[in-house]
């Protein structure tokens, strides 16, 4: 038991334990873009944790240093492909028209939209003639 | 290597969380997130089963089930939103 074994295991642990609170945020909370942002928010820091966490515990125990480099190379892949998926979905439940609930007290990309749409309706009356 | 086994309780207990999830959802995309964290769990899970066996090469198998899984959430938000 060295000290690149205990750190490695503690890692471990507070990965595992926040993989329990995603969990636990898909359970509890209200509709589904709080759902999406407890879950993945946690669940990505949980996996950082516990993939790291175990190649330094591997390293440890004795085990060749390859073991790190692997680790750290999937741990980064999840770090980019976590977020753009969670992203891809919860566009896809806004344009599905999946209400907010009813607690929230501000939605940003609804504005984004309606001032997308007021600057395109300004713009095309000016350049009417270029478009028809 | 007794300490892994509370890991893995730990982990079953997460899957187990989440699956209610997937069963109970109202919508379709709450389902589909249910099982984007489910994969990103699994992955952590073959991370800790290679060091449980001592095998180096079992994290390739969770980088490749990382990209097919990414691969397939993409897919199935593309189809949800009307683009694919």
């Amino acid at each position: 038991m060295n000290a690149l074994s205990i750190t490695g295991e503690i890692l471990v642990l507070i990965g595992t334990f926040f993989y329990f609170l995603s969990t636990l945020g898909l359970i509890r909370m209200p509709d589904v873009y709080n759902r999406m942002q407890t879950a993945t928010k946690s669940a990505t820091l949980g996996s950082l944790g516990v993939i790291v966490g175990v190649g330094i515990w591997a390293v440890g125990k004795g085990y060749s240093p390859a073991w790190i480099v692997q680790t750290i190379a999937v741990a980064g892949f999840l770090l980019l492909t976590n977020p753009i998926s969670a992203h891809a979905l919860i566009r896809a439940a806004y344009k599905r028209g999946i209400p907010l609930w009813h607690g929230s007290v501000v939605d940003k990309y609804a504005e984004h939209l309606a001032s997308k749409t007021q600057a395109k309706k300004a713009g095309g009356e000016t350049s009417e003639e270029v478009s028809e | 290597m007794m300490e892994i086994n509370v890991y893995l309780a730990l982990i079953a207990i997460a899957t187990l969380l989440s699956t209610y999830r997937v069963f109970r959802g109202p919508t379709t995309v709450d389902r589909l997130v249910a099982v984007d964290i489910m994969t990103t769990i699994t992955t952590g899970l073959m991370v800790l089963f290679a060091l449980y066996y001592g095998r180096m090469i079992y994290i390739s198998v969770a980088f490749v089930y990382a990209l097919l899984a990414f691969g397939g959430v993409i897919a199935f938000a593309r189809y949800l939103e009307g683009g694919l």
